[in-house]
């Protein structure tokens, strides 16, 4: 029972990881109808970005010197940097190919990844890094006994709480009702006097820094990063993205919590051989089974 | 106030419109009648710059040249549309798309009184506030579609096909409610419709629009009376 609650509160904290990933897939989706591939290394970025500014504020990687509220500016600055980030990818990539076929875009798209991925190789070295130590894990002992680090704890609070801003500004503000609106129908938006290409911009600046912050907070839980690093959490948060109905705001949430504890679980009770094809095998099911996801609805083909 | 010269749009080798030319005075009321296929909807959609109009084409819009700007700075002239098919955000409540409707106001304080005379004039809407746009019937979103246009504050209202796939009943009423916008709000409408009868009766002049030409236009009683409109567009043998 102890090891059950260990492992889902593991689960639920690389869950929250690959749902704030899988949030930047999905609403730039839900806007563009398209898959931004580019998205996984948007997040590796945000670990490096985590990296150097952790040396900049002369982190120990060894495990010293921490601070909360240093810690906060980090992730605010990975955050920061991803939506820059973002909003070039965006400007430079895709805006010139808005009118294009999407296979075009996705190929870019592609393109883009392997960029980042390689000028990352050239710029970081290829060589595995090990992340500042930016928080101290501490162990936490809850009521039954199971032992819980701080520091996926200190994920899932971040997770959520980015997540619940995020919420609000989807529903409750102005520009997130205009995203809402542009991911309905982007000419009945542009005839209310909506900027289609500021909404945009906006979403990569959202979801981008969602996916920078994810990067701090995989750095947190799993100090080595590499510039292939987001590849695999990537591919996993698409198919989050995929499984809880793409273009679908909580389902993303929801099904990056389902891929990371099903990961967890079947890691340590089954193999770990086996933790990286769990999510494949989940989207084969998935598109087989229910291809518009947990909480996707058919979408009508628009002619 | 709106005048629409030498008009041409092409959808690769298909041309639309044909150089059409179009005035649209201050205040008035201004149909477009034609049958499907006419070019009405590729009008208002290049007035609206949500399609390109091609070279030699000009639109100007209180004496500037509005000619393929981009939709956003056109509705922030004054200038909006109610699309054909209304093309509500189903996802959005009504009072949402209401607010999509005012996303370029600025002056905040008067939000509230142009929503009580929405409320007013389209007493619906009130009662459906929270329901999303989606769950309304072909009418209720037809106001909604008027209203969230208003929201915007348009000096010109551009409406495609207002009575398509409403029930025929409530076609006499969006109809008036036209005319109440007009009168009330002093706004100029230039009115696109299929149904040439509803239309005549309610505009000051009118063009009749075939395979991208205008065939013909005169004050709305001439064209009432016109032999070749009754036979044409007011289903006369």
């Amino acid at each position: 029972m102890t090891e059950f609650i260990q492992q889902l509160f593991n689960g639920l904290s690389l869950g929250s990881i690959y749902a704030l990933i899988a949030l930047g897939y999905t609403m730039i989706y839900g806007i563009l109808r398209f898959i931004n591939f580019a998205h996984g290394d948007v997040f590796m970025i945000g670990a490096f970005s985590g990296y150097y500014l952790g040396i900049v504020f002369a982190f120990s990687t060894s495990g010293g010197f921490t601070s909360l509220a240093l810690a906060f500016l980090i992730l605010i600055g990975a955050m920061a940097i991803c939506s820059v980030l973002g909003l070039v990818i965006e400007k430079l990539a895709y805006k010139p190919l808005r009118k294009s076929p999407k296979l075009t875009i996705l190929i870019t798209a592609i393109g883009v990844s392997l960029f980042l991925e390689y000028t990352g190789q050239l710029v970081f070295g290829a060589d595995p890094k090990s992340f500042p130590t930016l928080l101290e894990n501490k162990p936490i002992v809850n009521l039954s006994g199971a032992v819980i680090g701080s520091n996926p704890l200190v994920v899932l609070i971040t997770a959520a709480i980015l997540m619940l801003v995020l919420r609000m500004i989807v529903m409750k503000t102005k520009i997130g009702t205009a995203m809402r609106a542009v991911s309905f129908n982007p000419t009945a938006a542009s005839l209310m006097g909506i900027n289609i290409n500021a909404v945009i911009s906006f979403t990569f600046i959202i979801g981008s820094s969602l996916a920078g912050a994810a990067g701090i907070l995989y750095g947190l839980n799993y100090p080595s990063i590499d510039p292939l690093m987001g590849i695999l959490p990537g591919i996993k948060a698409f198919v989050a993205a995929v499984l809880g109905g793409i273009g679908n705001i909580p389902g993303a949430a929801l099904g990056g919590m389902i891929i990371g504890i099903i990961e967890t679980f079947v890691t340590g009770y089954i193999s770990p051989t086996f933790r990286d094809a769990i999510a494949f095998g989940i989207l084969i099911l998935i598109l087989l089974f229910k291809p518009t996801g947990l909480l996707g609805k058919k979408e009508v083909e628009k002619v | 106030m709106l005048r629409v010269e030498n008009l041409t749009v092409n959808y690769g080798a298909i041309n639309a419109l044909k150089g059409i030319t179009i005035n649209v005075p201050e205040k008035s009321i201004i149909t477009l009648i034609g049958a499907n296929g006419a070019g009405k909807t590729t009008t208002l959609r290049a007035i609206s710059s949500v399609v390109k109009s091609a070279g030699g084409s000009r639109i100007y819009y209180e004496d500037k040249d509005i000619t393929n700007l981009p939709p956003h700075k056109i509705v922030e002239m004054g200038l909006c549309q109610v699309p054909e098919g209304r093309l509500i955000f189903a996802n959005l409540t009504v009072k949402e798309n209401l607010d999509m409707g005012a996303y370029l106001r600025k002056d905040k304080q008067n939000l509230k009184n142009d929503l009580d005379f929405i409320f007013n004039i389209f007493p619906r809407l009130k009662e459906r506030i929270k329901q999303p746009g989606g769950t309304l019937s072909g009418g209720e979103q037809q106001m909604l579609a008027i209203s969230r246009a208003l929201m915007s504050k348009p000096k010109l209202l551009l409406l495609d096909e207002p009575s398509l796939g409403i029930a025929p009943i409530l076609v006499r009423t969006i109809f008036e409610k036209i005319v109440e916008i007009n009168k009330s709000l002093g706004t100029t409408i230039l009115l696109v419709e299929q149904n040439a009868h509803f239309a005549l009766s309610v505009a000051n002049f009118g063009y009749v629009l075939e395979t991208g030409n205008i065939i013909l236009e005169g004050p709305a009683k001439e064209l009432e009376a016109n032999p070749e409109v009754r036979k044409a567009y007011l289903g006369e043998a």
